[in-house]
C-alpha cells in the first residue's frame, strides 16, 4: 500500500509525472536562484511552512579535550544573532509563534523551522542571522553552559546515561563516536565563544547542504526562502575528515555499580552501511528480533512471556564512518541475569536459524504499511525528504522502497541475520544486578 | 539513539499543557454524533495522507479507582491486549502490525485511551477488534501475573529510578488531601503488587460499555462513512444499564495551610523546587478563568520570554530552569506548577524567595499588553500547528471530551484565549496563586551517612 507519489518537477530539471491519486504527494527537486538545491513537498491544506535541513559535521567535528562544541553552539544559535540581543531574538520568534530548533548528532547538525504563512520571510530571516552571524554573547553563553553542566552533573547518576556513555565509549574508543555528543562536565568549561565561532565557519556552508520544505509555496517562493536564509552561507565547508571505524569490546561485558532499583541494559554489536546492498535485509531481520513494534522476539520473550521488561528493543543505527545495531532494557535487579540472558539467546538463535518465512511475511508487510504513517505531518514529511537525501537513496526512492522489500527472500534473510548477530556484543549494565559481573577483557 | 517500545504511556496530563485543546475555526468540519447504544463518535477528516488515527476514550481513569486498588485503572489498560475469546492473545497486535499500523494505549486520571494508527482502508478492521474487546476480553492469571510484573518495571523505569517523578508524586498526594487525584495514575507500588485478575476483571465490567466511551477518528475518512463503520461494529455492543451519570469523586475542602515537603535521595544531583496550586479546570471554572490561568502560566514560565526564565536565569542568574504550566483538563480541580532549578551556591529557599517576588510582581502589577498579546499569538498559533497532526488533533479532541468540555468549546479556542484581558489575568493571579492553596517540594541530595552507605 503506498498511495504516495513522486515526481520530479522542474526548476531547473525535467518533470517525471506520475499518475495521481486522492491523496499523492509529489516531490519536486529546485534549484533556488543562488543555486542551492532543495526539495519541495507543496501542501495546501494548512497555512504554514515548514523547513528542514542538515549541515555536514556535527559533534564529530570536535577537538576530543572540547568535546561538545558543536552541541553547545546550537544551543547558542537562538540566543542573539546580528544586531538583535538575545532577548529581542527570543520576543521576536514568539511574537509571531515562529518555532526554531537546532539538533546536533554525530555526523550532522540539522535544524527546522516552522511558522505560519503571514510570518514565513521573518521566520527565514531570523533563521538566516542564527546561521551567518550569531553572537555568542560572554552572558548568554555562559548562562546556556551553566544549563548544560546542571543536566550533565543530572546525568552522572542517571542509569541511562551511565549504560549508554559507557557503551559508546568502550565501542569506540578514541574515535569521535565515542564521545558524548553533549560533552562531559570536564570539556564544557573550556569550551569558548571562539571554539563556537570556529566550527560555525567550518561547518554551516552551501555545499553539504541538505534542504527540504514543505508547505503552502510554489517553487519560486520556495527558492527565494531558500535564498534568504542560505545564500549568504561561505560557499564550501572545512571540515575534518573522521576515521572509518568498526565497535570494539564485543564479548565484553561492564557493570557500572549505582544504586537504582532496577537496572538498566545497553546492548550492541557491529550494524551494516546505509550503503551497503543488504542494508534493507537487514533492516527486515532487525525489525522481526527487536523492532519496535508489540510482535517482535524480543518483545515476546522479555516482556509478553516473561515479564522480565517493561520495554525491549534493539535498532539499526548508522553513520558516515561507523554502522552498529544497538538495543536496551531495564529490569528489576535480580532478574537483569534472566533478562539479558533470554536477550542473548533470541540473538543467537536470530543468527543461527534466521526467521521463519511467517515472521519475513509479515515484517515486510508491516514496513511497507506503515510507511505512510512516517509522512502524515509537514514535519514528519521534510525530516523523512532531508533523511534521504542524506543518505543519498535518490527522489524516487519512496516509490522504489517496497519494491526493495519485496524483493527480501527468506534465503537472503537467513544469510544476513548470521552476518549482523553473528559478531557478538558489547554490553553495559548500571545498577546492582545480581549475579552480574564485568567480564571479557579490554581489547 | 536508544529506542525503546513503550507499551503503554501515562499521559501525563502536564505534557500537554502548555499547548493544552487547539483547534481552529479555519479547521476541518468536524462531526460528532452519537449511536443508538450511546457510544459517541468524533470525525476530524484530514486527507493529506491515507492514514486514520482511531482511539478509543473510555470515561475512567485512575480517579474512579476503588480506595485501596491503585493502579488498576491502568494495569486493566495493558490486560486489554490479552485477547478475547473471538480473538486469542497477541492476535489484535499481530493484525495490526501486518497491516503496517501502530497502537498503543494510556491511562491518566479521568480517561483510559486505545489507538490505532493505519492505513485508512484498514479502519474498519482496526474497529472490529477494538468492538470485540470492548465488552469480549478473557483474563487467565497465567497472563495476569507476568503482565503485573511488566507494570511492576514500569514503575521502576518511570518512578523508581526517577527521584524528580517522586516528588511529583508526594506533592500530589500532599496536594489533594480529599480527592483521589492525589493518587498517582500508575498506582501505589504496594498496592500494584497486590492487584488480581479479579480486581481487573471487575473494573472492566463495571466501566467498559459503549455509553462510557467516545471514539474519535482522524485522518482519511469522511465522517459518513465513519459513521456507517462504526454502526456495523460498535453499534452491536449492547449499552451497559448501570453507568453514564455523572462522574462523582470526594471534593476538596477549601485549602488553608502553606504545605512544604522534602524528599532526599542520594541519586540527586540537581535540586529542584516544585510548587502546585489547587485551581479550577476548564470544566469547573468560571467562565473565562481558565483561560487566564493558560495565559497567565503561559507568561510567567513558558519559554525564553517567560517571567520566570527571565527573572530568574536571566537578570538574576539564581536558577539554570524556570518555568510554569497549567492543566486544563480535568473534570476536577486541576492544579497550576511552578518549577525551579538552582544555579550552583543558590539554596533551595534562596530560588523559593525570588520565584515568590516574581509571582508577588504579577498579582500586584499585573501583566503587560505585549506580553499578552505576544502569548495570545503563540496560543493561537499552536491551533493551526495542531491541524498539520492528525494523531495530535484526535488526542486533544479525546482529552477534552473526557475532562467535561464539548466539540464547540475546542473549535472555539482561538475565540475563547483572544478574549482574555491583562485584567483577567491579574485577577487569576490573585485569587489562585495564594500560597495556601499550595503545596511547595524541594527535590534534594541525601548526604546521610545511611544514604552513601547504600549507594
Amino acid at each position: 500500500m503506498n498511495r504516495l507519489l513522486l515526481c520530479v518537477v522542474g526548476f531547473a530539471v525535467a518533470l517525471i509525472a506520475v499518475p495521481s491519486a486522492a491523496s499523492a504527494m509529489t516531490i519536486e527537486k529546485i534549484v533556488s536562484p543562488a543555486g542551492i538545491e532543495a526539495w519541495l513537498v507543496r501542501e495546501k491544506a494548512v497555512p504554514l511552512v515548514t523547513l528542514n535541513y542538515a549541515f555536514h559535521g556535527g559533534a564529530s567535528q570536535d577537538e576530543a579535550d572540547k568535546a561538545g562544541t558543536a552541541y553547545l553552539a546550537a544551543d547558542m544559535l537562538d540566543e542573539g544573532a546580528g544586531d538583535i540581543d538575545s532577548k529581542t531574538f527570543h520576543e521576536r520568534l514568539e511574537n509571531r509563534a515562529i518555532e526554531m530548533t537546532f539538533q546536533v548528532g554525530r555526523d550532522y547538525l540539522h535544524g527546522s523551522l516552522r511558522a505560519l504563512n503571514e510570518h514565513r520571510d521573518e521566520a527565514f530571516d531570523l533563521l538566516r542571522l542564527a546561521l551567518t552571524r550569531p553572537r555568542f554573547d560572554a552572558d548568554a553563553l555562559e548562562r546556556v553552559r551553566g544549563q548544560e553542566l546542571a543536566s550533565l552533573q543530572h546525568d552522572t547518576t542517571n542509569p541511562n546515561d551511565l549504560a549508554s556513555r559507557r557503551w559508546w565509549e568502550t565501542a569506540f574508543p578514541g574515535h569521535p563516536y565515542g564521545r558524548e555528543t553533549k560533552g562531559t562536565l570536564e570539556t564544557v568549561p573550556r569550551i569558548t565563544a571562539d571554539d563556537l565561532r570556529e566550527y560555525v565557519r567550518r561547518a554551516f556552508a552551501r555545499n553539504e547542504l541538505t534542504v527540504s520544505i514543505v508547505g503552502d509555496v510554489d517553487a519560486k517562493t520556495a527558492g527565494e526562502l531558500i535564498d534568504r536564509a542560505f545564500a549568504g552561507l561561505p560557499a564550501k565547508n572545512d571540515l575534518k575528515s573522521v576515521a572509518n571505524a568498526k565497535p570494539a569490546g564485543l564479548g565484553r561485558r561492564i557493570v557500572i555499580n549505582v544504586d537504582v532499583p532496577q537496572a538498566v541494559v545497553t546492548f550492541g554489536g557491529q550494524g551494516i552501511a546505509r550503503n551497503d546492498p543488504e542494508f534493507m535485509t537487514a533492516y527486515i531481520v532487525n525489525h522481526i528480533l527487536g523492532g519496535g513494534t508489540f510482535s517482535s522476539r524480543l518483545y515476546r520473550e522479555v516482556r509478553e512471556k516473561r515479564g522480565l521488561a517493561y520495554g525491549v528493543s534493539d535498532s539499526l543505527v548508522w553513520f558516515k564512518r561507523a554502522a552498529v545495531v544497538l538495543g536496551g532494557t531495564a529490569t528489576q535487579a535480580d532478574r537483569t541475569a534472566d533478562a539479558l540472558a533470554v536477550i542473548e539467546q533470541e540473538i543467537k538463535r536470530m543468527a543461527t536459524d534466521g526467521p521463519t518465512a511467517d515472521e519475513l511475511a509479515a515484517a515486510k508487510s508491516f514496513l511497507k504499511g506503515s510507511y505512510a504513517l512516517n509522512l502524515d505531518t509537514s514535519g514528519k514529511i521534510a525530516a523523512q525528504l532531508t533523511q534521504i537525501q542524506i543518505d543519498n537513496l535518490g527522489i524516487d526512492y519512496m516509490q522504489r522502497r517496497s519494491t526493495l522489500i519485496d524483493a527480501v527472500t527468506i534465503e537472503d534473510a537467513k544469510r544476513v541475520a548470521r552476518r549482523l548477530y553473528s559478531g557478538g556484543l558489547l554490553v553495559t549494565v548500571a545498577g546492582r544486578p545480581k549475579g552480574l559481573t564485568s567480564s571479557g577483557t579490554p581489547d | 539513539m536508544l529506542t525503546k517500545t513503550n507499551a503503554t504511556l501515562i499521559a501525563l496530563l502536564a505534557a500537554l499543557a502548555s499547548t493544552s485543546l487547539a483547534a481552529g475555526q479555519t479547521g476541518p468540519e468536524i462531526a460528532d454524533f452519537t449511536l443508538g447504544n450511546g457510544l459517541e463518535l468524533v470525525v476530524i477528516p484530514d486527507h493529506r495522507a491515507p492514514v486514520v488515527t482511531h482511539m478509543i476514550w473510555y470515561k475512567v481513569g485512575a480517579a474512579d479507582e476503588t480506595p485501596g486498588k491503585s493502579g488498576i485503572a491502568h494495569f486493566l489498560e495493558h490486560l486489554m491486549f490479552k485477547g478475547t475469546a473471538k480473538n486469542p492473545a497477541g492476535k489484535f497486535s499481530q493484525v495490526v502490525a501486518r497491516i503496517g499500523g501502530q497502537e498503543n494505549a494510556f491511562t491518566a486520571q479521568d480517561y483510559t485511551g486505545y489507538y490505532q494508527r493505519v492505513p485508512s482502508e484498514q479502519l474498519q478492521t482496526v474497529m472490529e477488534f477494538e468492538a470485540d474487546r470492548m465488552t469480549g476480553l478473557q483474563l487467565t492469571d497465567e497472563v495476569v501475573l507476568p503482565e503485573r510484573n511488566v507494570i511492576l518495571e514500569e514503575w521502576n523505569q518511570r518512578v523508581g529510578n526517577n527521584p524528580r517523578s517522586r516528588l511529583a508524586e508526594q506533592i500530589d498526594a500532599a496536594l489533594y488531601l480529599n480527592h483521589p487525584y492525589g493518587k498517582p495514575v500508575i498506582g501505589w507500588r504496594h498496592e500494584m503488587e497486590q492487584l488480581s485478575r479479579d480486581d481487573a476483571i471487575g473494573f472492566y465490567r463495571r466501566f467498559y460499555a459503549p455509553n462510557n466511551a467516545i471514539i474519535v477518528i482522524a485522518g482519511d475518512v469522511d465522517p459518513a462513512r465513519a459513521r456507517a463503520l462504526a454502526e456495523e461494529t460498535y453499534g452491536k455492543v449492547a449499552r451497559h444499564a448501570t453507568i453514564g451519570g455523572p462522574r462523582v469523586r470526594a471534593q476538596e475542602p477549601p485549602p488553608v495551610a502553606v504545605r512544604s515537603l522534602t524528599l532526599a535521595d542520594p541519586r540527586v544531583e540537581m535540586p529542584a523546587m516544585q510548587r502546585e496550586y489547587l485551581v479550577p479546570s476548564f470544566a469547573n471554572a468560571k467562565r473565562g478563568e481558565s483561560e487566564a490561568l493558560e495565559v497567565l502560566a503561559h507568561i510567567l514560565g513558558s519559554g525564553s520570554n517567560s517571567r520566570l526564565y527571565r527573572t530568574l536565569v536571566v537578570d538574576k542568574q539564581v536558577a539554570v530552569a524556570a518555568d510554569a504550566w497549567y492543566d486544563s483538563n480535568a473534570l476536577d480541580q486541576s492544579k497550576f506548577a511552578v518549577h525551579g532549578a538552582p544555579r550552583p551556591g543558590i539554596t533551595l529557599p534562596q530560588l523559593e524567595t525570588e520565584t515568590d517576588a516574581v509571582i508577588a510582581q504579577v498579582i500586584d502589577k499585573g501583566v503587560s499588553n505585549e506580553e499578552l498579546e505576544r502569548t495570545k499569538t503563540r496560543l493561537i498559533a499552536d491551533a493551526v500547528y495542531a491541524q498539520d497532526n492528525q494523531a495530535s488533533m484526535a488526542r486533544w479532541y479525546g482529552t477534552a471530551l473526557t475532562t467535561g468540555a464539548t466539540v464547540n468549546d475546542v473549535r472555539r479556542w482561538p475565540d475563547r484565549i483572544r478574549a482574555v484581558t491583562a485584567d483577567q489575568v491579574r485577577d487569576a493571579a490573585r485569587q489562585w496563586l495564594d500560597k495556601r492553596r499550595s503545596v511547595t517540594g524541594y527535590l534534594i541530595k541525601d548526604v546521610s551517612p545511611q544514604a552513601e552507605k547504600r549507594s
